[in-house]
């Protein structure tokens, strides 16, 4: 990664872009999120890959239907079966498709991920929290000239 | 498209000026050396990371926003005011029909990057236009079965449940239709300039964002669609 290519001071945008590229060989940096670790020349494995994530996807899309249509699950349980898979799903897509790793390059964006996911759970699960407790503590209201509870 | 594609090879011309590629044209982060071992060391990050992780950023703040109106409709589900239920007005088929085509464009979106990294030009635009084709038919789906809700009478002004249903489901599809403009001009900016490291790292976000809404698609069809139609 020798500056003494190209033409002196400056590199042509081409050669900028294979040096970021290269980057992501050399292993001093982290990655960017949807950067692949070394995937480089190999488009082969890079197609392999989104094609596992597109067969667990579509595997994980079609037992979601099948949960929510069929009766291979208790009714009561229906809907925490779907959001078990709907989790698995959005794994797949975060690991096969933005190419989220373990790795320590991805550590930045796994850290991000885990505050924005921290931050969906506190808004989603705070607010059921909150207003099924309003809805169970209320008094039931009686507006005149409406039928019960069927609101405006 | 021939044309184009013998156009945007990656034999760009290279009459261009030389530029200050860093935004650090002194060197002062690098120091001449890239090598320096260890974490954080070795001056700042590329741009591509510094782009790709603001992207990542904001779209965990857009996924932070989708969470409320996910929060919002599921406190308001049961909130139908007489009106129609989701029972009553999902249609499955055409969820799952538009499911599989996002998810597929999810796909060739992923096919449209490595061919970008590849410089295969003639698979990214044929990878580049089955998104778009697939993102249409997705957005065409979606804004037809609204057509058919507010034609029955079952319009967002009907009840609380249903205007939180369009407030969400229609969010996303604006999205859609964003990311599908994005695409356009992601096609047209690597026709007409090449694979410059500004556009890889435009294409990256791009990716992203694209992929992004898969991920969001996959909540809006679990909780709206399929929840709502069990219970």
């Amino acid at each position: 990664m020798s500056q003494s290519t190209g033409t002196g001071g400056g590199i042509a945008g081409q050669s900028e872009s294979d040096r970021e590229q290269m980057d992501r060989h050399g292993g001093v940096h982290d990655l960017a999120p949807g950067d692949e670790p070394a995937s480089g020349e190999e488009v082969a494995s890079g197609v392999r890959g989104y094609l596992v994530g597109l067969a667990l996807a579509a595997a994980l899309t079609v037992a979601s239907f099948v949960t929510a249509n069929g009766s291979f699950v208790w009714g009561p349980a229906i809907p925490a079966a779907i959001v078990v898979l709907a989790v698995a799903q959005m794994g797949v897509h975060l690991v096969f498709f933005i190419h989220i790793t373990t790795s320590p390059d991805n550590v930045n964006n796994v850290l991000a991920l885990a505050f924005g996911v921290l931050i969906c759970i506190l808004v989603i699960g705070g607010s059921l929290w909150i207003m099924y407790n309003l809805n169970t503590n209320m008094l039931p209201m009686q507006m005149p000239g409406m039928p019960g509870g069927t609101g405006n | 498209m021939s044309a184009t594609v013998a156009f945007a090879g990656p034999d760009a011309p290279s009459g261009r000026p030389p530029r200050s590629v860093h935004g650090d044209p002194y060197q002062i982060g690098r120091g001449g050396g890239d090598d320096t071992p260890g974490h954080g060391a070795g001056g700042p990050a590329p741009k591509r990371i510094v782009v790709g992780y603001g992207f990542w950023i904001y779209l965990l703040s857009d996924i932070i926003m989708f969470a409320a109106f996910f929060a919002a409709y599921a406190v308001l589900s049961g909130a139908t005011a007489g009106g129609p239920t989701g029972r009553e007005i999902f249609d499955q088929r055409n969820v799952a029909i538009e499911t599989a085509l996002l998810l597929t464009s999810s796909f060739t979106c992923g096919l449209a990057s490595l061919s970008a990294e590849g410089r295969r030009s003639s698979w990214f635009y044929l990878a580049m236009a089955a998104t778009f084709v697939l993102g249409a038919g997705f957005l065409a789906l979606e804004l037809r079965e609204f057509a058919e809700l507010i034609e029955r009478g079952a319009g967002p002004q009907r009840s609380a449940f249903l205007s939180a249903f369009f407030a969400l489901v229609g969010l996303h599809g604006l999205h859609v239709s964003v990311g599908l403009l994005w695409l356009l001009t992601m096609m047209a900016q690597v026709a007409a300039k090449g694979y410059r490291a500004d556009i890889m790292r435009r294409l990256l976000c791009w990716s992203l964002f694209w992929h992004a809404l898969d991920i969001i698609w996959v909540g809006v069809f679990s909780v709206v669609y399929l929840i709502g139609a069990t219970t």
